[in-house]
Order: structure tokens, then sequence, then C-alpha cells
């Protein structure tokens, strides 16, 4: 592995996530009716700043749950290590809610596929919004992001690597080499 | 993290971390048992047989349902197996089946032995639902994450397994897995109900049932098979609850923070009386549903292992 | 049959007999012995480091006709015979029918009979084996039963059991006995650590002990020689030690697997392992061991006992008891007692050929002019590894597949026939 730049840096990212903020709560007219839900794991903790953003901004504190998507995948068979999983964690109904789903990048859309797919399961929202930090290109399934933090183009032998202070102890984005 | 193995046989040999691997994956799947849709698309397309050969409908179900719930194609095949009726073999039957492109055998047999023997005659994963007087690790496992679920920590806890040790599959694979997670097991009933040389398990032995209840932090109390050997054993089953009957006035006398389990089907008044059953101190109805959270822990962990 | 076999080891302990030379034999029969020329028209064997021994006998084996012919037949079973080495076994009576009458001893006979291995079989004690009225004994012994047994099972009653000594002790012939108390039996391996490890239904080394031990006070009561089969524990062995010391008439057999194996093999839960007598735990091992050494055991026999594949490759607790042993029998008891120096080729010669053929009164064969040839030829440092697909019997229930053995026999002649071995 072989870092080619740093696409984010800890600054942009506090400036990306409060842009973020800003877009949802303009295009959803406040946030009345909306939850968030991240996507284990960094959609999680992305999905927590964007909570305590909100809350500065807004002065209201959103439901906020993590989804663990690993056993809606469609890729048990084809892969050479078997996924960890890890409990769902949403406490509330989320039945006629407006869903933002969260995650740390978007890629292939296969991941947001079994997101979706889990969240049907628990219940029938008016509305999912999905926001991401990184749209990397690539997609191989007819999902598009509502709010995008960055777009990154990407040959196919790169890879978009996320960490966040929570779990990786830095914040920041970088572009790496996996050729 | 993947299991070190492709069939789950018994505990005997399980590393430790498998048997935590289970426990853990299992909590995943408690939680989708309180969702309003109880079911996950994780298993789909793969081919599940049940292949019982002896009476258990608990078990049974709780397997099937185990597999519904991860989308997985499940068939039933039940038969009552003797060695007297001639026609077709066991091995051929196991082989008819698996041509019918099986993924994953669940079998239950009288035999111990038979989900070894499978591994030689099949292809397919093997989990033992149940052989013999040997092992029946699933109901162990549910065990185990019935005591977690309640304690928090099975290391280092007392626990006494009472009865029919000697007729009972669940005793050995109890004994073998708690051993391993680092709990204190002992075994408690009377000698004709214990095999020989149980101590080398390296497990306590107690006759005293009172002491055993004193003594200990968990009693996973066995059925006493009626249907089996028991009946030269043991004088009468009044005798037995006398001696050796969880009652709620021992358990109010002698230790009121132990925990009960019962792996089902209680027999009222012989190794549990109904207070006990119905009581504060069991979790019997828990072991149940764990019971699907755990055999979809293994049917998952099993099922996705890459080829 | 002529053959004129060069440069061969001969030894036979009862005639003192050890020395290296040339054996001339003509129709069957032993005509010279001593340093011999090529001989026109007659056919030469020349065997590096072979020893030619007076041929074993295996007093203990099943052959499964009539009744289970897909398993073994008498001839499968005496062609599996003459494979191992053997010139002559005696079959037990436990086929279905079970052999309790003039008729059928004289039919195991008939369809034998042009056989170079002698088959000869034993009676059984009890009218169907079933241990309630005793068999017509005279009338067999009469058609050429060599002794009489209920194998299987032990003589179902302490009774019956002395009425059989004392009836057969009048037709000079001897009583062989599978001790196994039939409360206790039934089990599928022997009880102890293993047996609670496994969860299988286990039976006690008692259920074999306490059977010899009735019977070795019955046969002090009637006076009578009994043979033990196939003993199998620590404490049978101090029993028959114990009877033997006392001057009785006791005499005992041990397999081979019984010396090789362990209660450990049962681990896998391959059906091949399973036996009755059960195979029991190390210290029994070396128990049997110990009293092959000091002579306690006199007899070294294979309970060959043959099951289709269909009967032996099911559920552990529902397969038949028993192994093939046959063509093995040599090769492990050279392996396990002639190399690990247990017992020395004489002993080995004792327990192959000798004591089974005095137990039973039979003659013994003579490596002497004017002799019958009834000869084993065999090489004791011959390393060979089982392939139980080239066995000459029906079946091929053995544990000792692929295991490399050292010793090996290389023919066997008896009856005016010679059967040269791959």
């Amino acid at each position: 592995m072989k870092i080619k730049a740093t696409v984010i840096d800890p600054v942009g990212l506090q400036r990306t996530i409060t842009r973020l903020a800003h877009e949802i709560l303009e295009k959803n007219r406040g946030a009345k009716n909306l939850v968030l839900i991240g996507i284990r794991t960094r959609g999680e903790f992305l999905a927590k700043r964007l909570k305590e953003k909100i809350s500065e901004i807004e002065n209201i504190d959103l439901p906020f749950g993590a989804l663990d998507a690993t056993l809606y995948r469609d890729d048990f068979r084809t892969r050479l290590k078997q996924p960890e999983i890890s409990v769902t964690d949403i406490k509330f109904d989320i039945s006629e809610k407006d869903i933002i789903l969260i995650d740390d990048v978007l890629y292939t859309g296969r991941t947001v596929r079994a997101a979706l797919d889990a969240l049907m399961d628990l219940g029938r929202p008016n509305s999912i919004q999905l926001c991401v930090l990184v749209d990397r290109g690539h997609r191989q399934l007819p999902i598009k992001a509502d709010y995008v933090g960055k777009n990154i183009p990407t040959s196919i032998n790169e890879e978009i690597k996320v960490k966040l202070k929570e779990v990786d102890e830095e914040d920041a984005v970088y572009l790496v080499d996996n050729s | 993290m993947s299991l070190s193995t492709k069939h789950l046989l018994g505990l005997q040999n399980l590393p430790r971390e498998d048997i935590e691997l289970i426990l853990d994956t299992a909590t995943t799947f408690r939680e989708i048992l309180d969702r309003p849709i109880k079911k996950v698309p994780t298993l789909t397309g793969t081919t599940v047989v049940n292949l019982f050969f002896e009476n258990s409908t608990r078990t049974r179900i709780s397997f099937e349902l185990a597999q519904k719930r991860l989308s997985a194609d499940t068939v039933n095949f039940s038969t009552a197996s003797s060695s007297t009726k001639k026609g077709e073999t066991f091995k051929d039957t196991v082989r008819n089946i698996e041509a019918m492109k099986i993924d994953i055998i669940v079998v239950r047999h009288q035999s111990a032995g038979v989900p070894t023997f499978l591994t030689r005659i099949s292809n397919a994963s093997i989990i033992n639902a149940g052989d013999g007087f040997h092992e029946h690790p699933t109901q162990a496992l549910l065990d185990f994450y019935s005591m977690k679920e309640k304690l928090g920590n099975i290391e280092g806890k007392k626990v006494c397994i009472v009865g029919d040790i000697a007729h009972s599959r669940v005793a050995l694979s109890n004994i073998y897995g708690l051993l391993s997670l680092g709990a204190k097991v002992s075994v408690c009933g009377p000698p004709t109900m214990l095999p020989r040389s149980i101590e080398n398990l390296g497990v306590k032995v107690y006759y005293d049932i009172n002491s055993a209840i004193k003594e200990n932090d968990i009693l996973n109390v066995l059925r006493i098979q009626l249907e089996r050997d028991a009946g030269n054993a043991i004088p009468s089953l009044r005798e037995y609850h006398k001696y050796f009957g969880i009652t709620k006035e021992r358990l109010d006398k002698y230790n009121k923070d132990i925990l009960i389990l019962h792996p089902g089907p209680i027999n009222r008044g012989v190794e549990l009386t109904s207070e006990v059953a119905d009581g504060e101190y069991q979790i019997i109805l828990d072991q149940v549903t764990n019971g699907v959270a755990v055999r979809m822990a293994v049917l998952y962990l099993l099922g996705t292992l890459p080829s | 049959m002529d053959v004129l076999i060069k440069n061969i080891h001969l030894i036979n302990p009862e005639q003192n007999l050890d020395t290296v030379t040339d054996l001339l034999i003509e129709n069957g029969v032993i005509k010279r012995i001593g340093k011999i020329e090529n001989i026109n028209n007659v056919e030469t064997l020349e065997f590096s480091n072979a020893y030619c021994v007076p041929g074993f006998f295996d007093m203990h084996v099943h052959f499964r006709e009539p009744g289970y012919e897909q398993a073994e037949t008498l001839l499968t079973g005496a062609n599996s015979a003459a494979e191992g080495g053997f010139t002559g076994v005696a079959v037990m009576p436990n086929t279905s029918l079970a052999i309790d009458n003039g008729d059928l001893v004289n039919s195991v006979l008939a369809k034998t009979k042009s056989h170079l291995v002698d088959v000869l079989p034993i009676g059984a004690v009890t009218v169907g084996r079933k241990g309630e009225h005793l068999a017509p004994m005279a009338e067999m012994a009469e058609e050429g039963a060599v002794a009489f047994s209920d194998d299987g099972t032990a003589v179902k009653t302490a009774k019956l059991l002395r009425y059989a000594l004392e009836y057969s002790g009048m037709l000079n012939k001897i009583i062989i006995e599978h001790c196994e108390d039939e409360s206790l039996a039934g089990g599928a391996m022997n009880e102890g650590k293993i047996s609670t490890e496994l969860g299988l239904p286990p039976v006690p080394a008692i259920a074999e002990e306490l059977t010899i031990a009735r019977d070795i006070v019955v046969a002090e009561y009637t006076n009578s020689p009994i043979h033990i089969a196939h003993i199998s524990t620590k404490k049978s062995v101090e029993l028959v030690r114990h009877a033997k010391e006392k001057g009785l008439k006791i005499t005992a057999e041990a397999t081979p697997h019984h010396f090789t194996l362990t209660e450990n093999a049962l681990k896998s839960y391959d059906t091949n392992y399973k036996m009755n007598p059960p195979l029991r735990t190390e210290e029994d091992k070396l128990a049997i061991i110990a009293g092959l050494k000091d002579g306690t055991i006199d007899v070294i026999a294979s309970d060959h006992a043959p099951h289709a594949v269909e009967d032996k490759e099911v559920e552990f607790t529902f397969a038949p008891n028993g192994i093939i042993g046959l063509e093995t029998e040599l090769g492990l008891t050279l392996t396990e007692l002639y190399h690990k120096k247990i017992l020395t080729l004489e002993e080995i010669i004792y327990k192959l050929s000798v004591n089974p053929r005095k137990i039973l009164r039979l003659p013994l064969p003579r490596i002497e002019i004017g002799e019958k040839a009834n000869l084993t030829i065999f090489d004791a440092d011959k390393l060979w590894t089982v392939d139980k697909n080239k066995f000459k019997s029906k079946s091929r229930n053995t544990p000792f597949d692929k295991k490399l053995l050292t010793g090996k026999a290389l023919a066997v002649i008896n009856n005016n026939q010679l059967h040269i071995i791959d």
C-alpha cells in the first residue's frame, strides 16, 4: 500500500462535515423528521459527527443509529475472507422517518444496496437519502448519493482510505495505490 | 475471523477462539430476532438438509427456524433408523441426498460418531445436532450464550451439570466447552448415572445435591431420559426426585444467587419442580430463544466459509 | 506335486531342526533333505532369506458359509488363509445355520477337502448356539469336528458348560470359550476414559474376566481342558496364568489386534476398530504381550471375521463386530513380537503352528523324509505394505490397510499342493 495523496486533511474534514450538515438541513428544510443512520464501521462515526454538527446549528438532538449490512451482502461466495459482522443498533422505529444514510466511501454501490435492503426489513421509512464522505466512482448499481463530501475520480487499482480519530487515531482521507 | 473448521462435530477439540466467535456472532443474530422482520438474506441459495434419524421436534424446529431466518433453502428428512431394518443403508441415504447438491447437513442420530462418519462420505459441512450419548454442540453453545447473557462472563464461574450424565449428549458438550472457556465444571448424580472415569475429563463429582447447589454459580439440569437405560440405574423417579430433584426450598436455602438451566423438555416433578421450572432462578425459555440465534451463528459461519 | 527348494532355512523346534539346506518334495511327500542338484522336470524354488517351518495353523476363524457368503465362503476363506501363510484353520460354527450336527460338519469338510488348506470345523456346543440343549457332539466328532464352541457368546450357563466339558471329555475334544458375561455385554467398545469421551455404549473388562473365572472354576471341577479364545484384558491374563500355575488344563489365545492396537484407535469412529472383545487399554495390551512372552497365552489366532462392506460401513453402534486377519496375522506377529524382540522365531512357530494343533489334538507336521509336506515358507524381514484390495478374502474390513509390516509368507505347501504368494 502506497499513499499517493492526502485528499482531505483534518481541517478539511471538519469543513466538509459542516457543509454536509448545512446541505442536509437546507434540502430538508430543517431537521424535523430526520434520523441519522451510519453504516458500520466508519459511517457510524461520520453520522455521529453530523449529529453533533446539526445539534450545534439547529439545537436539535436527532435520533441516531448504526447499521450493519453485512448479512445483506451479495459477495459471500466470491470473497477470500469471511467478513466480520457486528450488531445493528437502531433503538427507534424508522417508519415514516426521513433517513439520512451515511457511509464513508461510495464505490460500487453494493454496500448501499445491502444497507437499503436491511433498512427496509426494519420498517417503512418516508424517504432515504444517501450521504457519503467520498464518491470515488466505478458504480456497478444505479445508486447516486444525495450529499457528497468530495468527488475523487480514481482508477481501479487505487483505493480511498478514510481515517477517523474514533478508530484510527487521526482524521484524514488518503488516496492509496494498490497496484 | 473465520472458524477453524468446516464442520461442527463437537466441542471436544474445538478451539476456544471458535467457541467465542460463535457466541459473539450469535449476538448479531439475537438482535435480528427482536426485529419486526426476523429474516436476513444471507444464506440465499444455500441448501441445508436436516437429517433426523431420531425424533427431536424441538431441536429440529430450532434449526429449521434458524435456516429460514437466514433465507437458506431447507429440506427435512426424518426417519427412525435401526440396525435391524434392512433396506437402504445410511451411506446410500446420505449419498443420495447429497447428490441433490447440498451445502450443509444438520444431523441427529442415536449412534455416537455418525457426524464424524458423515464427514467421510459427504462433501457438505456437517453440523452435529446430537449423536448418541456423545455430543450436542449447539445445545451447549446456547447454554453458554444464555449463561453469558445473564452473568457476563463464563471464565471462573462454577457450573454443575446435574442428572443422568452417562446417557446425555448435552453433558459432554457442556463439559468440553465450559472447561475450554475457563469455567470450573462439576457433575452431580447417582454413581449409576455417571460414566466411568468422568473425573478424567477434569470435572469434580458431587453425590449430594445440596452441596452442588451451595458451591456452584450455575446448575445445568439434565432431563432424566426415561426412555433410555435410566430405568435400571435408579430405584424410582420418586427416589431420584427426593435426593437429586431441584426444589425451590433447596435453592432458597442453599443458594439464592444460583442460575438454573435445563435443555428441555422438562420432566416436571422429577428433575425440577414446577415452581423451579417457572420460577425466578431459571432461564429456560431464554435458552430456547437463544438457541435460534446460536444456530443462526453456526449456520452463518459455516455457510459463508470461503471455499 | 514335485518341487525342489534350494538353500532354505528349515526350522522345527519340536524336532530340534535348525539348518540351511535343500529340500525335495515328490508327490507332496518330503523325499530328500540335504544338498541336492537340480533335477530335470522338477520345479526349483530358491528364496533368498527364507525360513521353512511346519505349516501355520489358525484355530479361530469365521468363514461365513453357510449364511453370509457375500462376506466370505469356505473357498475364499481358505484362499485367504493360504495367502496369509496358513496350511490349516479351524472354523467357528456361528454361521447361519450354526454348525451343530454331523451333516453340517461333514458339508464343511466336503466343500474344502480338495483345498491346500485344511479347513477343520468346530461344532457348536449347543443346538443353534442357543444355550439350551447340548448339540450332538459325538456325531459331530465322528464326522470330523475338531472342537466345540458357542463362539460369539459363552456357553450360556455354568450347568451347560459343565455338561459340555464332561461330554466332550469322553470324545477327547476340547471346548473353546468366547468369554463374555451376557448381562454386561452389548456395548460397542471397552468401558473407560475413551468410551466416556466418545459417548459410545461401553462393555466393561469384567464381562470377559467374570466368565473366564467361571470357566476356570467349572473346568477345574470337571478336570477338563478348556481353551479361552481371544483374551484381551490384563486380569484375564492373570486369571489364566494363575490357573496354569495351579496345574489346570487351561490354554488361551490372543489376536494380533489385541497385541497391536488399543481403544485409542476408536476416536476415529472407524468401524474397522469395532471388535468383540473390544480393543482395550495400553495396560491391557502390554499384559497380553507379557502373557505371550511368558507362555500364559499359548496361541496366536486371528478371529478372522469377514463382513461385507455394506454391513460394516454403517453407523458405529449398528456395525457388526470383527475384522479380517488371516492375511495380516503373520506380518503383525513378526513386526510386533519378533522384531521388537518379545518372542523368538521358535516361540512364534509354537504359537502359530505347534500349540494350536496340540490343543486341538491334531497331528504335528514334521520336516522329515517320508512325511507329508505341510510347510510354510516365509521371509521374516520382508518389508511390505498392506493393501486390502489385494486380499484373497472376499471382505475388506481391516484396520491395517496401508500399514507397513516386516515379515511375509512366501509360499505354502500342503495336501500335495504348492501355493506361491504374490
